[in-house]
Parts: structure tokens; C-alpha cells; sequence
């Protein structure tokens, strides 16, 4: 990625949307609009001292909504150029209120509220249409559970615990464990603030609030002068603090039982092989559960993985050894089944019903945590794409190429490779990657040749 | 970069980055700590610590120190040299330092990593490591890059799709290629194949390349030939080619690999006789002469494959095995097809569409159990079914085995010869298994096609022309530069005892009888040390890591 970023013959235009394609093969004209960041690219260096200081936490989609970034932000640490943006639905100068802190830190001077969209006009010989998939969403399927059950949640949501940069610092906590620690963390704010007016009454009184608000309530307070001014107001305001305290109490107990998630269940196919919604096989996610799962054994040997899938598709150069390995070490076992419906049971543990396909039994099993391995679907807004770019689409949805020529699109000088063309994984889409710039080459030369002859 | 302009002999100021890698470094050692550490070491002037050293923003931090700061030497702590060195050396010289004067420290894989939940002892070995990584570079001195020509020609040995699309890719570039095949005609496996996944004859989409291939006055063929001997180095290597016309020599700047791989023949398995009992190939051949009499036929996948001996999945196989099921299905109805699996191997859209599809015409699809596999006598197939717990016994005139793509015998042979590594399967070993997978690890050698892994047509063509532009991307630069971290040898104290000359592996070291010395040759030198080490009067030593600059690295341990 720093290589691109680095590279002298590649200008990098981010955030950045091709709106108009004119011309021909080794002659066509782009029209890109660079969309407003509202931060000037050549001033900012990418400090992060904005980010600070911002007031306004976003939900943030990097990490899957598993954390929150602000509204002047970088998409990740590593991110190619590092230059922040800034997200005008929720920036809140950009939605009418006041602030502007972010302007006041910028040591470089590169917040710019003005900034509006730009149109460039680029000539180019070719294009390479690479722009990937989207995660499937598994709340279109009812027998799943994704928006009912915390503990169900995506392999891409998965990810991100296991990063070491990620919400949980790469522990697997469970999304209803951290749902807790949420609320116990919101109830010791607010009680810590209501134990403080509590203080100022047992100071200004001598006695301990429990004791006041028993006496109180039981009627043999003998309060003086000062005390009966005070008195239904601190016992106003003790009740008020118990309705935090005493959850917070109990949540706090539960939470004593809280580990890391040591159970673990993955689905395959979630939305891929499947009539209702995507026919294909989106051909990677085999093995990112697989390694998902090895990942999460190595950094907690105390953990079982099942992976439940109706083939187990490690068809890659060393993938089947791969899974071998993570069966004989990782505490990895694979079933051959498609999981029917989860559900859940009091303690928020997803329970699994599935047929057992070896035994011939409809089986129920609870695990700790369970990971859906989403299919590989077209990126939103591939017919938008192929609009612009006057190409074919299809009938799955991905550009369309011929297998004799395996990187072209329905129009000359237009090439696709990766995710955008089919499902793939890593390898499949570099070697695609530099073909596609292969063909492109040839066309740029092509064009070339005949100039100078 | 003129090595006279730089400023060598001034003292050292040595800038030292310490790198968070956001939680992979500091959550395990203290490095605020250590970056005050660094500050009190002998010759360092400027300490800064990065959450992500790496980053647009990190890299920015270290031009601008260089300039700001005036620093001679950069050390980084960080991660593997392995990944980050080539960024943060050439960032120092796009500051206008001489990227050797750089200097990086280990302290998240040798470090964080392996001292997880050691925190006191973790930040006490990342001090000492900084402190022997800024000893060493204190000694560091500038070196130059090392410049060589280009040959704009390249050799692709192996005439089947993956090679012939390589060859017209390349040829598309206005670029030579020399295409060496060593069977009597072009097309390789494919040749033996009835018709494409598509649907397509296999002969005529041969054919096409071919006749394209043939017509090209930049791609010369030899057919019955081999590649004899190969030496040389990137951009300039001398290739030895036995036609049946004699021995050819040529010049070539990069080599193809695209020798492909052979079908499995699966002798001793399920009663394989070649009659009743054949292997895929053998039915493409059957397909081909129209010459198929059986009422039914029964495939049994994995014939070979994913067994303790081979334990790859060969990735092809289910594809040609639903293939050719669907054939039969669409000119015989009526024939019984059973495919008989572990797992469909049926990845992306097109392939799992030809599953629904063969479901559709009738075929049927029972999983079987390696630990229960289907046994072949007088015409019947015995399998357990696992979904039914049964055992059942099918009539098959015809069973076919899904044999495995296996390495050719003698690509051991070719890899010794380009000095290129295979797998433990014997497979070509590429470069990176994700990032790059069309490179070998030796620069100017590449490789397409089934020798790496088994891949379909389209596969092998989509990596015959990725190679293309791997290869294009060397020969279309002007020259040559190559890394200045090579061996030199003393002539005045180099006695001539040849010692280093059997320890090199890359045969960079000659003998000069003129001079009675060992001289390198410093563009197939790869900087190993292997003569540095052996050499007894230390007149051979390596640029970047010679003793006295190893020995301050030690001394600071």
C-alpha cells in the first residue's frame, strides 16, 4: 500500500468518484470528481492531533461498529494518503453548530470548511476496474439471528477482534459481555456523580446516607434545623443513586463470570450457495475461517473452534494442508453440515440446531460465540459502474469477462480483476492483478505504436 | 547518487524512531521508556517515538528529523527487516541520505512478540537491542547501488496455455521471446482435453493462440527442444537451448517457468485397468473419439489425491469431473452418472453454477469418507453413503478416477538448473504464497501455470499473462540497479586459497589466475556473507556488515 503511496508514476486519488468515461481505447477521457475533505491534502501530515481533540465520536465502520472514531478522522492507522477527512453528516460545523477546535489545533493550517467538490479531467489509454466486494448481510436471513442474538456475528466483525489494533486490543470478548461492560462503565459514571452530592449531605450531616434514608423511611429520624431542610431532597436524591447502584451491582457480579470467548462456531455459506440469495460459491471463506480460527487457538490455546460448512473448500496451493494443520493443532473440527437455525439461551449463548450429517441426527449445541462467513456479494453500486464505463454485468452481478481473455470487459481498453470480476482470494486477485496491468500496458502501447508510425 | 558527495567521515548524529505498531509493540514493553533510553546512547541527537513508524505520517517524521536535525545515520526500531527495510531505507535517501546509513532493529517480532506479558524484561531487551543497533550504525559507512544493463528478450520455457499466453502478453509488448517446448507441438495439457468448462473445444481455442503465436515475428519457437544449461543474472542471462538442429545459444534478460504438471496416473488404485476402470484423462480421450458404451458411469474424486503420501487438494479435478459429467449427460441422457466426493471443489461463480446445473441433468452427487473409501470390484462400486449410514452397491460399466495434476519429474531437475526452489509437494515455490505469486524468489525468474499449483485454462492463462507484466516491468527500465549490500574481497591480502569459492552458492566468485586472487562478481553476488564468514585472512568481507561495524554490535551487547 506505502508502495503505491510512494510510487512516482502513480497518482493516488482518494476519495475520489469517476463520474464520466469518453473516448476510445488508448484514448479516453476520465472524469473524476474529488470529493471534499474538507482538510487540504498537501498541508496535512497526517499528525492526528484533530482527531483528538474532535468532540464527537462516530460509529466506526472500519471496526465494524465495534468502536468509535470522530468526526474528523483517517479510515485506518496505516492508511494510504493519511491525510484526515472530514465526515460532514456528522462534523459539527459542517451540520450548522458551532466548534471548530480541530481548525484551532491544525498546526498546518489544513482544516478548510470551504472546500467543495473538485472535477479533474484525466487522459487515460486504459482502465482497470478493481473495486472488490461487500460483505453480505446476514440479517436477511430470519434463521440466522444476526440482529436478535449478540454473539452471532460476522467474519469480518471477527477480524477485528483479532486485531491487535482492534476494539478488544485482539481478545475475543464477547459483543454481550462488552455490551455489559458498557453499561457498567455508563452506571459507574453516573453513580460516581451522584455518590458526590451524596458526600456533601453525610459531610454536612455526620451519618451515612444508607443509614439516614433507613431512618427516614422508617420514620424515627430526629432531624435538626438543618437536617429537615435537607432531608426529602437527600432522600430524593439516594433513591435516584440506588436506581444506578443497585444494577450496577448486579451486572458487576455477572461480569465477575465474564472470559474471552473459548467455544466457537463457524458457519459457512451465509447468503453464497444459496438460491434466496447468491447461487455462487464465493470461494475464500472456507479458508478465512480456517485461519480465523487458527488465529484465535493461537492466542488462547484454550480455544474450540467447529466449523460447519457442506464442503470445506481449502482449494488453494497449500490450503488442504492448511486445514489439516489446523485440525491436528488447532483444536479445529470441521462438520459437514448446514446449520439450520440459531437461537439463544439465557446466559445470551448462541445455541446451534443442525443435522448432523455422519450420524443422522438433528443435534442442538451451544457455543461461546459464532462467526458467519458472509458471502463474497457485488460491491453496491456495480451497475452504476458499468453504466459509466459502458460494460456488461453478469448474471451474478460481477463485471463480465470472457474466459479466453480473462481480464477484458465488454469494452475495449477496459479491464476488471479480483473481486469486481468473481470471487477470489489473495493470490488469485495479485496474479489477476498484474494482468489486468499487462493488458492495460499492451493497449497504452498499442495506441503508442501507431503514433509514432 | 554520487558516494563522494556524502559526508563520511563527519561524527555520527544518529536519529533513533521507536515504532508503537499500535499496540503490537507498546502494549507489550514500555516504549516511551525505551525512547528515553535511546536519547542518553553514545551519538544520538534526536529520539522520536511513532505510533506506526510506517505510516505517510512516520515517514514524514524521519525526512524531516534527516533535514531538520542534520542526521548522518537513521535507526529504526521497529518490525521485520524483511518487509519495512526497502521502505524506510529509501525513504532516508528521498531525504537525501544514503539508504545505507540506515540501520533497523527488530523489537516486535524478536521482541514484543515472543515476550508477551514479560513487560519489564521485554522494554530491558528492546534498550539493548537499540543500544547494539545504534552501536552498528555508528560504523556504517555510504555505499553505492550497483548498476548493470538489460537484455529486452525473455526465455519462456513450456509451450501450454500458461507459456503461450505468456509469450503472446509479452510479444504484445514489443518484447522477444524465445518459447522452448519440449515436446513436438505447442498446447501442452490442453491438447489432450475434449472441451473447456466453457464449452468450447479445446483444440480450437488452441488453435487460435497458436496460429496468433506462430504468426508473431517477435516470438521464436523451438519445439523438441530443452533448455541445456543457464547462467547469467537478471537482466543478462546466457541460455543454452538443444534443438534437434543442434545446440543454440541465447541471451535473455528474464525467464518464464510454465512447464505445467502431469496427470496422475492412478496405477493400483480402485482396480485401475484402463478399461473399465480409467482415469479423467482417459475419458477426454474417450469424449474426443465419440467412444463411449457404457450405461453407467460412476467418478470417484480424489483418486490420489489428499492422501497422506499427497496431501494438496489439486483444485481441478471436481471441475473436470462435472465437466465431463455434464457432457455425457447432454449426448446421453439415459447413461446413470454418479459423481462419488469428499468435497465439490466448485469455488466462484462459475464453477458452482456448473454443480446446480449438472444436478439439474441428472447427475448424482454421494459424498464419501477417506476413512471409508469406495471400493471397485467386477463392475460394481461399493460405498458407504454417509448421509444414509449405508452401505450401498452400485452397478458401473464405467468408473472413472479423478486423478491429481502431480509435478513433472524433472522439474527438480529445471529448478536445480535457474536455482529456484520447489515445494514439498515438488511443486514450483513461489516467491510469497499471498503477495506474489507469480515471482520467484530470485529476481528475473517467474513462473505461470500448473508447475506452481494446479490451475484451469483460464487460470493458467490469467497467469500467463500476469507474468507479462512482471517480466515487462524489469526489461522496460533503462537499467539495472541492484542493492550495494555485496561482498568484496581485499586483492592485496587475498591469498588465492579458493576457500570462498566452493561456499558460495550463487557461483558469484571466480578465480583470476592472471592476479592469483578470488575476485566477485558483484551483480550475481547476493550478499549471503557465506565467503565472509569462511574467508581465513578476512580480505573477503560484506558492504553493510563488515567486522568492525558487527564487532561495535556485538561489544554494545
Amino acid at each position: 500500500m506505502l508502495d503505491v503511496g510512494r510510487h512516482p508514476n502513480i497518482a493516488l486519488l482518494a476519495y475520489s468518484e469517476l463520474e464520466k468515461l469518453e473516448g476510445e481505447a488508448g484514448n479516453f477521457t476520465a472524469t473524476v470528481r474529488r470529493k471534499a475533505r474538507y482538510v487540504e491534502e498537501d498541508k496535512c501530515t497526517g499528525c492526528g492531533a484533530c482527531t483528538q481533540v474532535c468532540p464527537t465520536p462516530v460509529v466506526d465502520l472500519y471496526n465494524e461498529g465495534h468502536a468509535q472514531r470522530k468526526a474528523i478522522y483517517s479510515w485506518f492507522a496505516q492508511g494510504i494518503p493519511s491525510t484526515h477527512a472530514i465526515d460532514p453528516d456528522h462534523c459539527r460545523v459542517l451540520t450548522g453548530k458551532k466548534c471548530g477546535i480541530c481548525q484551532k489545533k491544525c498546526e498546518a493550517g489544513a482544516i478548510n470548511f470551504d472546500q467543495k467538490d473538485t472535477i479533474l479531467k484525466l487522459d487515460v489509454g486504459a482502465v482497470i476496474v478493481a473495486t472488490g466486494y461487500d460483505v453480505f448481510d446476514p440479517a436477511k436471513m430470519p434463521e440466522y439471528r444476526y440482529t436478535l442474538v449478540d454473539n452471532v456475528i460476522t467474519a469480518m466483525e471477527f477480524e477485528r477482534f483479532l486485531s491487535a489494533s482492534g476494539p478488544t486490543g485482539g481478545h475475543v470478548y464477547r459483543p454481550s459481555d462488552r455490551k455489559v461492560k458498557a453499561r457498567i462503565s455508563e452506571l459507574e459514571k453516573k453513580t460516581k456523580k451522584s455518590q458526590k452530592v451524596l458526600d456533601r449531605f453525610e459531610k454536612n450531616h455526620g451519618i451515612k446516607s444508607d443509614e439516614f434514608y433507613t431512618a427516614y423511611k422508617a420514620g424515627n429520624l430526629n432531624p435538626g434545623e438543618d437536617l429537615a431542610k435537607d432531608q426529602d431532597k437527600w432522600a430524593k436524591r439516594y433513591e435516584a443513586h440506588l436506581e444506578n447502584a443497585r444494577p450496577l451491582k448486579t451486572l458487576k457480579e455477572k461480569a465477575k463470570g465474564f472470559t474471552s470467548a473459548k467455544k466457537l462456531a463457524f458457519i459457512q455459506c451465509v447468503g453464497s450457495r444459496d438460491l434466496r440469495f447468491y447461487p455462487f460459491c464465493s470461494g475464500f471463506c472456507c479458508m478465512h475461517s480456517i485461519k480465523e480460527a487458527i488465529i484465535a487457538h493461537e492466542h488462547d490455546n484454550d480455544t474450540h473452534s467447529v466449523i460447519f460448512g457442506m464442503d470445506i473448500r481449502a482449494v488453494g496451493k497449500g490450503f488442504e494442508e492448511y486445514k489439516i494443520r489446523g485440525g491436528n493443532n488447532s483444536n479445529i473440527s470441521y462438520k459437514r453440515s448446514r446449520v439450520a437455525e440459531i437461537t439463544k439461551d439465557a446466559d445470551e449463548n448462541p445455541v446451534l440446531i443442525y443435522e448432523d450429517t455422519k450420524e443422522q441426527k438433528v443435534k442442538r449445541q451451544r457455543f461461546d460465540l459464532v462467526v458467519l462467513a458472509t458471502a463474497c456479494a457485488p460491491v453496491k453500486g456495480t451497475r452504476k459502474i458499468a453504466d459509466t464505463l459502458g460494460i456488461d454485468v453478469d448474471p451474478y452481478g460481477f463485471f463480465k469477462t470472457d474466459s479466453a481473455n480473462p481480464l477484458d470487459t465488454s469494452r475495449n481498453g477496459i479491464f476488471v480483476c479480483g473481486c469486481a470480476q468473481n470471487p477470489m482470494d489473495i493470490p488469485e486477485s495479485v496474479a489477476q492483478a498484474s494482468s489486468a496491468a499487462a493488458r492495460a500496458a499492451q493497449t497504452v502501447m498499442k495506441k503508442n505504436n501507431k503514433k509514432a508510425s | 547518487m554520487n558516494i563522494n558527495n556524502l559526508t563520511l567521515y563527519e561524527s555520527p548524529r544518529i536519529g533513533v524512531f521507536v515504532c508503537d505498531c499500535g499496540s503490537n509493540i507498546a502494549g507489550h514493553l514500555d516504549c516511551p521508556e525505551v525512547a528515553e533510553y535511546a536519547k542518553t546512547l553514545p551519538n544520538v541527537v534526536y529520539v522520536k517515538e511513532n505510533l506506526y513508524t510506517c505510516s505517510e505520517a512516520g515517514i514524514g517524521e524521519i525526512k524531516k528529523a534527516i533535514k531538520e536535525q542534520n542526521l548522518n545515520r537513521v535507526v529504526v526500531a521497529s518490525c521485520s527487516p524483511r518487509t519495512h527495510q526497502p521502505l524506510f531505507s529509501s525513504s532516508c535517501a528521498e531525504a537525501g541520505l544514503n539508504p545505507y546509513l540506515f540501520e533497523m532493529v527488530n523489537i516486535r517480532d524478536q521482541c514484543s512478540w515472543v515476550h508477551m506479558g514479560e513487560r519489564q524484561n521485554a522494554t530491558q531487551k528492546a534498550k539493548d537491542l537499540i543500544r547494539m543497533g545504534v552501536a552498528k550504525s555508528a560504523g556504517l559507512a555510504p555505499l553505492q547501488e550497483i548498476e548493470s544493463s538489460l537484455i529486452r528478450r525473455i526465455l519462456v520455457i513450456g509451450g501450454g496455455i500458461a507459456g503461450l499466453s505468456a509469450a503472446q502478453a509479452l510479444a504484445d509488448m514489443n518484447l522477444d521471446v524465445i518459447l522452448v517446448e519440449k515436446t513436438s507441438g505447442l498446447g501442452g495439457l490442453l491438447r489432450q482435453v475434449h472441451r473447456l468448462d466453457t464449452g468450447r473445444s479445446a483444440k480450437e481455442t488452441l488453435s487460435t493462440i497458436i496460429d496468433d503465436i506462430r504468426s508473431r515475428s517477435n516470438i521464436t519457437c523451438y519445439t523438441n527442444a530443452k533448455v541445456k544449461e543457464t547462467g547469467g543474472y537478471i537482466g543478462n542471462y546466457d541460455i543454452k537451448i538443444e534443438t534437434p538442429d543442434g545446440v543454440t545459444k541465447e541471451k535473455v534478460g528474464c525467464i518464464v517457468v510454465a512447464t505445467g504438471a502431469v496427470p496422475f496416473v492412478p496405477e493400483g488404485l480402485y482396480g485401475y485397468n484402463g478399461k473399465n476402470v480409467i482415469s479423467l484423462m482417459e475419458l477426454e480421450q474417450k469424449l474426443k473419439k465419440d467412444d463411449l458404451s457404457a450405461k453407467r458411469v460412476v467418478f470417484i474424486q480424489c483418486a490420489g489425491a489428499r492422501t497422506d503420501e499427497k496431501e494438496y487438494c489439486s483444485r481441478i479435478c471436481c471441475m473436470l469431473g462435472v465437466k465431463n459429467a455434464m457432457l455425457i449427460k447432454e449426448k446421453y441422457p439415459l447413461i446413470d452418472v454418479r459423481i462419488l466426493y469428499r468435497d465439490m471443489q466448485m469455488y466462484g461463480t462459475h464453477k458452482e453454477q456448473m454443480l446446480w446445473d449438472a444436478r439439474g441433468m441428472g447427475v448424482r452427487f454421494d459424498v464419501y469418507s477417506p476413512d471409508n473409501p469406495p471400493e471397485v470390484e467386477d463392475g460394481k462400486v461399493r460405498f458407504f453413503q454417509v448421509i444414509t449410514g449405508k452401505t450401498l452397491s452400485l452397478d458401473a460399466d464405467l468408473v472413472v478416477l479423478s486423478t491429481p495434476l502431480v509435478p513433472r519429474k524433472d522439474a527438480g531437475e529445471l529448478a536445480n538448473m535457474l536455482r529456484v526452489p520447489t515445494d514439498q509437494n515438488g511443486f514450483f515455490l513461489e516467491a510469497h504464497a499471498k503477495l506474489r505469486p507469480l515471482d520467484f524468489a530470485a529476481d528475473g525468474i517467474f513462473v505461470c501455470g500448473s508447475g506452481r499449483y494446479p490451475a484451469t485454462s483460464t487460470e493458467a492463462r490469467t497467469q500467463g499473462i500476469g507474468v507479462a507484466s512482471r517480466a515487462a516491468a524489469i526489461l522496460f527500465k533503462e537499467k539495472l540497479v541492484k542493492s550495494a549490500i555485496v561482498a568484496r574481497i581485499n586483492p592485496d591480502s587475498c591469498v588465492g586459497c579458493m576457500a570462498c569459492l566452493s561456499m558460495c552458492p550463487y557461483e558469484a566468485i571466480a578465480y583470476n589466475r592472471e592476479k592469483q586472487i578470488c575476485e566477485v562478481n558483484e551483480i550475481l553476488c547476493k550478499g549471503c556473507g557465506n565467503c565472509a564468514a569462511t574467508c581465513p585472512s578476512h580480505s573477503a568481507q560484506l558492504c553493510g556488515f563488515k567486522p568492525d561495524q558487527l564487532l561495535a554490535q556485538i561489544g554494545a551487547a
